[in-house]
């Protein structure tokens, strides 16, 4: 099985992200790395090709140039990579994304799309459904476990109360929560992806243009919850929560 | 001007969060709600309760609604001004299939809408640290998805609305997934999503036996037990009990997170709590910046110390 994977390379979470003044878009350092929900994705997908014989194939969009959340990915055990890379894309939204990386997978050929649920720095979390219509496959979102063969893939399917058995044959795309544990890259594999293919792209060789119709009118700073007290436990810390928890009814 | 509002049946009635942005949409304009599921006299009296004027119902049996759902909705929402949606997940595979199709963007984690002209979007980014205001230069429908809690739901007595069905359209091949089985998980307590007191943990508990503590402390105060991302994906808790941007949205009276350092991610989801206590042996992590009470200590010694506190109390 032809497994394409969606990773996103972001500027570390741990640092503070800055704004650009004049777009207002987050200014994206040459040290991106994996945004930590793909993990998931990449590891069913990992799953699925030993299970299968397969190839995973990962699909990324970054107007940086940066790789170095890519080979985070390939270092995991993907086989390739394809990254559209284009100053054109900066500031494209969810649906240019979509556009973008479903014509990089029906010129490179797929059986499956594996995709996280949403990004942790842009969160908008429609992107992989977006890529389902333009790609005309079902949709299996939300999955929290997957199975595929025999040309088909079922997942279980979380829903507002529990989950849904879904199926659907291939090809198809699946989007997996958190809830699968990936795996840590090895030496092995953090050198091996130093030399595996990466593919690049421009959006002009895919022809697909940024359509962006959205504009960020304004942008402030949120009033932020002010700190309270703070208590260093020495054995009797948790006198005072009680004394919180009576001040709020709780108890 | 007319809005329209995606509703998914949830146990035989209108999702919660579609009822929130049905009393939000009636402030809009004129309320049609697309509805998915199998349908009842009590749903509609519901919607029409909430200030919806037509409902148009689609029940797609056992074919995962998201294609068949976009595919007829295009045919509908052309001449509307907004199409809203809540963060549910039924609600975002039909907003991501529906604005491809239409080729328009959708704006996402709305706080606020309002329309004047254009469709502008209040939302929060980074960690809810900075405020965005976002207008839709696209064609209409503007397509929206708003955030949990963003807006109360508020019965205004309105009527029961006119019913139409809404006959299967051709989806292609997203038709072809099937729903074979569905599953209701049972759970003790409240709901996370509608609980009063959260008692939450993260990777500062060591391991899954930790939750056991916090599921003692839950059952003393009445409260449910939440997570963190991390603890989700190391398998100690399901993913139903997540809290965070990937997971729930709560706003509990209290919150009390036991082990959690504060990653944006998880505050996106708790930060709207009226009172926040911290327990973390890490002076410096975040998640004391927004606490009302932070407790710099090892959650080890200082949980076991508030049950055994809680418990001669009663």
């Amino acid at each position: 099985m032809n497994i394409a994977v969606c990773v996103k390379q972001i500027p570390d979470p741990a640092t503070p992200y800055e704004l650009d003044d004049e777009n207002h878009w987050v200014i994206r350092p040459e040290d991106q790395v994996l945004d930590d929900t793909d993990r998931s994705g990449v590891e069913i997908a990992l799953q699925l090709a030993e299970a299968t014989e397969g190839t995973v194939t990962l699909y990324s969009m970054s107007p940086s140039g940066s790789l170095q959340g890519i080979r985070q990915a390939l270092a995991m055990g993907a086989d390739a990579a394809v990254l559209v890379d284009d100053p054109e894309l900066k500031g494209a939204d969810a649906l240019t994304t979509a556009r973008v990386l479903a014509a990089a997978m029906q010129q490179q050929g797929f059986d499956l799309v594996v995709a996280g649920t949403e990004s942790t720095d842009g969160y908008t979390g429609i992107m992989p459904q977006m890529m389902s219509e333009i790609l005309d496959v079902p949709c299996l979102s939300f999955a929290r476990k997957v199975d595929a063969g025999d040309g088909s893939v079922t997942i279980e399917r979380q829903t507002a109360d529990g989950f849904d058995v879904v199926t659907a044959p291939i090809p198809a795309l699946i989007t997996v929560t958190a809830g699968i544990e990936p795996r840590y890259p090895t030496f092995k594999g953090i050198m091996q992806a130093k030399s595996k293919p990466v593919t690049t792209l421009t959006s002009a060789e895919l022809g697909i243009s940024n359509t962006t119709h959205q504009i960020i009118r304004s942008v402030e700073p949120v009033a932020a919850r002010a700190a309270g007290e703070i208590v260093e436990d020495e054995g009797e810390a948790y006198l005072r929560i009680i004394e919180v928890l009576e001040q709020a009814k709780v108890v | 001007m007319s809005v329209w509002v995606f509703s998914e049946e949830v146990n035989g009635l209108p999702s919660g969060g579609s009822l929130e942005l049905v009393s939000k949409a009636r402030t809009l304009g004129e309320v049609a709600v697309f509805y998915v599921g199998s349908g009842s006299a009590a749903a509609w009296e519901a919607l029409g309760n909430h200030g919806a004027s037509s409902v148009h119902h689609l029940d797609t049996g056992d074919v995962l609604p998201s294609g068949p759902a976009a595919a007829a909705m295009a045919d509908l929402v052309s001449d509307a001004t907004a199409v809203m949606f809540g963060i549910g997940n039924t609600d975002r595979d039909v907003a991501g299939r529906l604005a491809a199709r239409l080729g328009r963007p959708v704006v996402s984690n709305g706080l606020d809408v309002s329309i004047d002209g254009s469709v502008t979007v209040a939302s929060e980014i980074l960690g809810g640290t900075l405020g965005v205001t976002t207008e839709v230069t696209a064609d209409s429908p503007a397509i929206v998805i708003t955030r949990p809690k963003a807006f109360v739901a508020e019965p205004n007595g309105g009527a029961t609305p006119t019913v139409s069905p809404v006959a299967m359209a051709d989806s292609g091949r997203a038709s072809t997934a099937l729903v074979q089985e569905k599953h209701v998980e049972e759970s003790e307590g409240p709901a996370l999503g509608d609980a009063d007191v959260i008692v939450s943990g993260g990777r500062g508990l060591g391991s899954a036996d930790g939750f056991e503590m916090m599921n003692e402390l839950a059952g003393l105060l009445g409260a449910a037990v939440g997570g963190t991302r991390a603890v989700v994906d190391a398998g100690w808790v399901p993913y139903s009990y997540q809290v965070g941007q990937t997971g729930k949205t709560v706003k509990p009276s209290v919150y009390i997170a036991c082990g959690i350092s504060g990653a944006m991610q998880h505050i996106v989801g708790m930060k709207g709590a009226s009172t926040i206590i911290a327990i973390n042996k890490d002076p410096d992590a975040p998640i004391f910046a927004l606490s009302d009470l932070g407790v710099v200590g090892d959650v080890h010694k200082v949980v076991p110390q508030l049950i055994a506190g809680l418990k001669a109390r009663t």
